[in-house]
């Protein structure tokens, strides 16, 4: 029982050592956004832009795939749901808050926690093991800020616009299905949207999203920064920061949903 | 604690210890967890030095090196390069005195995502005001130095053991370090290549007039190369001498780090044996620093 005890102790300091950790991350991120130019040590612009193809641009295709593929099931649930009561015709409405204040955001956050996350984890956590981060720092060169930097900003930048993306094809696909149902026109069902929807409703979903990036970034690097075991160790570090990643967007979003609403 | 009685100075050290050490160690402890790994090490490398650090395997000195680069910080004690006490240093005056230092690491750790000029140049890139040609014409200076010219363009992944440890040699002597360590030097490789490679630490020192610091447990390697080793044992210093007295030395333990002897067969055969027959074997005795001197 003390043993117990003791190991739900240990995990719960770790945790709030890596919560920590990241926060650290986080404030030397900035701090190297802000005060690298003028040390004329500027976080390297190159390197962001290829995070941004990265994280965003390739994500492009699967993350088209998946935003369709929700609208498309909202719709039919909502129709379905909504036509046990004769009211498909608020489907519209349903559908609009729902993507855009929820699913799109969601959606995007764990696709780039699986794809970019894990990317990004692995690359951090190899580095770590094979003394690359150990060169940046005899070098003379802040790990943060060639490493970490560049892949947080990135995320931050392309997150939100792809939930903006997903937005837009989530409610199209959506209105494929809403508008075969309820034989409306396209013209109708987009304007129905657009109706429904306020700019705090945008910017409750890619608030969100940017704060999903960071969580992403910041888990992954805490996990890559603490590898150790080789090869064993960088799956064992890339499993936990996707699974990390994941639990916390989760939480993340039921706490900003909280915070927003109940204010 | 450190015996005093084992570290002897050569006579052309004695002559070097007039100028200011380029690296001063003293009473450093380090710790894994609540597991002491340094005890009370005393060092002192002298300018145009070879000092080699050997040792077998947990030694201790893998972890020495890593302070004595500033990757680690001690639970107690002080590392002094280039006359700046890396454990109290700010920041800024860490980042100076990086410039002056350069790593060659076991493995290499070259960055995979780039090129191997693109690796040389990289201190470069992050310390100086150069323009990229520049840059390049000097870091393939330091290539046609370590005879990798011909890989410049190349991926570390598509580079041979001995060719990765050349191109972390390179990346570590562009910035015309005055110090220079490297990590197990001659691990993994073939002995023609790892001759290559202590010939080329000799050069850097005769040419470049660097002091340079290796950490390796290839015994034929650190005779080859040191000017003078220390040998480390359990986290403590057992010895610093030239190459002749550390042949000399009558202690057993470094006796059997030459004679590649395990210590069980060679300290102690009758211990091990009665260990294996499960009878208890009496406490050993301490042993004398200077038993079985030749």
């Amino acid at each position: 029982m003390l043993r117990f005890a003791e190991g739900i102790g240990r995990g719960v300091v770790r945790g709030v050592e890596e919560v920590g950790f990241a926060g650290a991350l986080f404030a030397e991120s900035l701090f190297w956004a802000f005060a690298g130019p003028a040390r004329r040590q500027p976080v390297r612009l190159p390197a962001v832009f290829a995070q941004m193809m990265q994280i965003g641009i390739e994500a492009l295709p699967i993350a088209t795939v998946l935003a369709a593929t929700i609208g498309m099931m909202l719709a039919i649930q909502s129709l379905y749901s909504l036509g046990l009561f004769g009211a498909e015709s608020f489907a519209t409405i349903g559908i609009a808050l729902s993507v855009v204040r929820e699913f799109a955001p969601l959606i995007i956050g764990i696709l780039i926690a699986g794809r970019s996350g894990s990317a990004l984890a692995a690359r951090f956590s190899t580095m770590t093991i094979n003394q690359e981060v150990d060169a940046l720092r005899v070098i003379g060169i802040s790990p943060v800020r060639f490493l970490v930097a560049p892949s947080l900003f990135a995320m931050m930048i392309m997150v939100p616009a792809l939930t903006m993306w997903a937005n837009i094809v989530a409610l199209t696909a959506a209105g494929l299905m809403v508008t075969a149902s309820l034989e409306i026109s396209l013209a109708a069902y987009h304007a129905e949207v657009l109706a429904a929807l306020s700019v705090n409703d945008l910017a409750h979903g890619l608030g969100k999203s940017v704060l999903f990036a960071a969580v992403v970034a910041l888990v992954s690097a805490v996990n890559g920064a603490l590898a150790d075991g080789g090869a064993e160790g960088v799956g064992r570090r890339t499993t936990r920061a996707v699974v990390h990643s994941i639990a916390a967007i989760i939480m993340v979003d039921m706490i900003f949903a909280f915070v927003v609403t109940s204010g | 604690m450190t015996d005093r009685s084992d570290i002897r100075t050569s006579q052309s050290v004695q002559s070097q210890a007039a100028a200011a050490p380029v690296v001063r160690v003293e009473n450093l402890q380090a710790h894994y967890g609540e597991r002491q790994v340094l005890h009370d090490v005393d060092l002192t490398v002298f300018p145009g030095e070879i000092m080699v650090i050997m040792g077998g395997s947990g030694s201790g000195k893998s972890t020495l090196l890593r302070h004595l680069v500033g990757l680690t910080r001690p639970t107690a004690g002080r590392v002094e390069l280039l006359g700046l006490d890396i454990t109290r240093a700010r920041a800024m005056e860490m980042m100076r005195l990086r410039r002056k230092l350069g790593v060659a690491f076991q493995g290499g750790a070259l960055f995979s995502s780039m090129t191997v000029l693109e690796n040389v140049m990289l201190p470069l890139q992050e310390h100086t005001q150069l323009d990229r040609k520049t840059m390049e014409i000097m870091a393939r200076l330091k290539l046609e130095v370590v005879n990798l010219a011909e890989a410049e363009a190349m991926m570390p992944a598509e580079l041979s053991g001995g060719m990765l440890k050349r191109a972390a040699v390179a990346r570590a002597i562009v910035m015309d370090p005055a110090l220079l360590f490297f990590d197990e030097p001659s691990a993994g490789l073939d002995p023609v290549v790892s001759a290559a490679l202590d010939d080329l630490i000799l050069k850097l020192r005769d040419a470049m007039n660097m002091t340079i610091v290796v950490v390796t447990h290839e015994l034929e390697s650190a005779f080859k190369i040191a000017d003078r080793i220390t040998v480390l044992d359990q986290g403590r210093i057992l010895l610093v001498d030239d190459v002749a007295g550390v042949r000399r030395s009558g202690n057993p333990r470094i006796q059997n780090l030459l004679n590649r002897r395990s210590e069980e067969t060679a300290v102690d055969a009758g211990s091990y044996l009665r260990r294996l027959t499960g009878e208890v074997p009496p406490a050993p005795a301490p042993h004398s620093e200077d038993s079985g001197a030749s």
